[in-house]
């Protein structure tokens, strides 16, 4: 069956969120311009998981009644399970920059800002990470500038880390304890070489490693019909190029 | 509270004033912002609340601004902000970077008239290593070596956004966008541009009372029809894309912004509207 990159990154998120084996993901926060991400939590919750979604930029319906402090205040007391977040630059201890390359803050190349990352992957009890652009230049040895550490000091107040990084090809697991990425399954058509090029940072390979599993027909036919429809208004361009569906005038 | 003009309303800012700004998405006034470029007023100080859009590219654009506090600034699915990322490379703006929890949490502090409050997080991101004005201690209630970051209060000069109405005793309503209340409840004085005035009181219906900002907090109001554009207005009108994305092209160059204000924000007609 024929499916589209940002399908298969859509099934390969949602299978991360529902992962048996990390915190539980009772409700989930999506941030601005995540559309890949949204789409991921749409998918679990139309499989009928009890998960709560609070959608940032949804236009009507908004979750937040007390303005945007409110997403912070509810990551504040443990309540947010799971966020994502990407960056400009990712390094191998999982250090995010979304402030800019070079000099402090950002005379290199300039990224917008670190939004509320600072805060959000230590207080949130897990974070997938999200880069479709898989190359050396996002991917580094060391980022230039920290938005948001990746692990941190014994002692400071922290809830949860890194639990994978997903790019365009590959699916990195993170481990906080020894503060590296493995390998975990690689996007159709990569190999272990062509992931080792394009990563500016070393990482582990343990045993053979698989291919990320494709879309079924289920998920892509919730994908392409009801989730479409809920993204239709925060994501009309998104929804558009992947889905091939205009939103009406 | 009678209306008042929109150059009125901008020629209160004087040359220098610390202002807090909504993002694209939480009703920033935009015709605010322009009729502030069209006066030619230097060395603003913005504040991005939580982070700086669209309105404050354009301020920067026309050399309206000296610094900015925020925690990004962006113009969402067009990509970065041209002149904000000009000015940064030219040296042109001091830039202060932040992280969004913080930015709420400084104008909470004034909310409460505390001099500070603390946050979690933060601890081994340059972020906090690049503000000498945040300050790390111990929790005076917790375990020894639990370390937390003590944020300064934040009082903004001014306080702009734009409501969808005002009523006859000056009270705004916008909605869930409780972020611009807190804007008007931290900042010094609060401008307010608004589609449209109508008579009653806000305060005595329920079903408004909550999406209000009582009028104690607010300076001054002025009516400007699709002062948010090309914003979206709650479920007034939507995002113009087309428009952003026009300006973020015309915006790569300084030349190129010249060309798309004169057009947008300096044209006759539009000046004269107000």
């Amino acid at each position: 069956m024929d499916y589209n990159t940002e399908e298969l990154l859509a099934v390969t998120l949602a299978r991360l969120i529902r992962d048996p084996s990390a915190p539980p993901a009772r409700h989930i926060a999506v941030g601005a311009a995540s559309p890949v991400p949204a789409a991921a939590c749409w998918l679990v919750a139309k499989s009928g998981a009890p998960v709560r979604l609070s959608l940032l930029h949804k236009r009507s319906g908004n979750p937040f009644t007390e303005g945007t402090r409110e997403l912070f205040d509810l990551t504040g007391q443990g309540r947010i399970d799971l966020f994502f977040l990407g960056g400009g630059q990712i390094d191998g201890q999982a250090n995010l920059n979304l402030v800019g390359t070079g000099e402090w803050p950002g005379k290199g190349v300039r990224f917008p800002g670190s939004f509320g990352s600072a805060f959000m992957y230590m207080m949130t009890h897990r974070t997938i990470l999200f880069r479709e652009e898989h190359s050396p230049r996002v991917l580094v040895d060391r980022v230039d500038n920290i938005s948001a550490l990746g692990i941190s000091a014994p002692g400071v107040f922290r809830r949860g880390h890194a639990q994978a990084l997903v790019t365009g090809r590959c699916v990195f697991q993170f481990h906080p304890d020894r503060g590296r990425f493995s390998l975990q399954s690689l996007h159709p058509g990569e190999t272990v070489e062509d992931i080792r090029a394009a990563t500016g940072f070393d990482f582990d390979v343990e045993g053979d490693i698989p291919f990320t599993p494709a879309p079924t027909a289920e998920e892509l036919a919730l994908l392409r019909g009801p989730i479409c429809d809920e993204m239709l208004e925060t994501y009309p361009e998104f929804c558009a190029r992947v889905f091939n569906r205009k939103a009406a005038a | 509270m009678q209306p008042i003009a929109l150059d009125a309303m901008a020629a209160t800012v004087p040359d220098g004033a610390m202002l807090a700004l909504p993002p694209d998405n939480s009703l920033p006034s935009v015709a605010l912002a322009m009729a502030i470029a069209r006066r030619g007023v230097k060395n603003l100080r913005l504040v991005g609340v939580p982070v700086s859009g669209f309105a404050s590219d354009i301020l920067i654009g026309a050399g309206c601004v000296a610094e900015i506090q925020t925690s990004a600034v962006s113009l969402g699915e067009a990509g970065f902000a041209p002149r904000f990322t000009a000015a940064l490379r030219a040296g042109s703006i001091v830039v202060r970077d932040a992280t969004c929890p913080a930015m709420h949490t400084m104008l909470q502090a004034t909310e409460k008239g505390v001099p500070f409050m603390p946050l979690r997080g933060l601890i081994g991101s340059d972020i906090l290593a690049n503000r000498p004005d945040w300050k790390v201690i111990q929790n005076p209630f917790g375990p020894e070596g639990d370390i937390i970051v003590l944020l300064p209060a934040l009082s903004p000069d001014i306080g702009v956004f734009h409501g969808v109405m005002a009523d006859s005793h000056g009270n705004v309503w916008l909605g869930r966008r409780r972020e611009c209340a807190t804007i008007a409840h931290a900042s010094k004085r609060a401008l307010v541009t608004v589609e449209r005035v109508v008579e009653g009181n806000f305060l005595e219906d329920e079903r408004l009372a909550s999406g209000t900002i009582n009028a104690t907090y607010i300076d001054s109001i002025a009516i400007a029809e699709r002062g948010a554009r090309p914003a979206a207005l709650l479920d007034e009108y939507g995002f113009d894309a087309a428009y952003v994305a026009e300006y973020a092209r015309m915006a790569k160059t300084d030349a190129g912004f010249q060309e798309w204000a004169a057009r947008e924000i300096f044209h006759p007609v539009a000046a004269a509207a107000e």
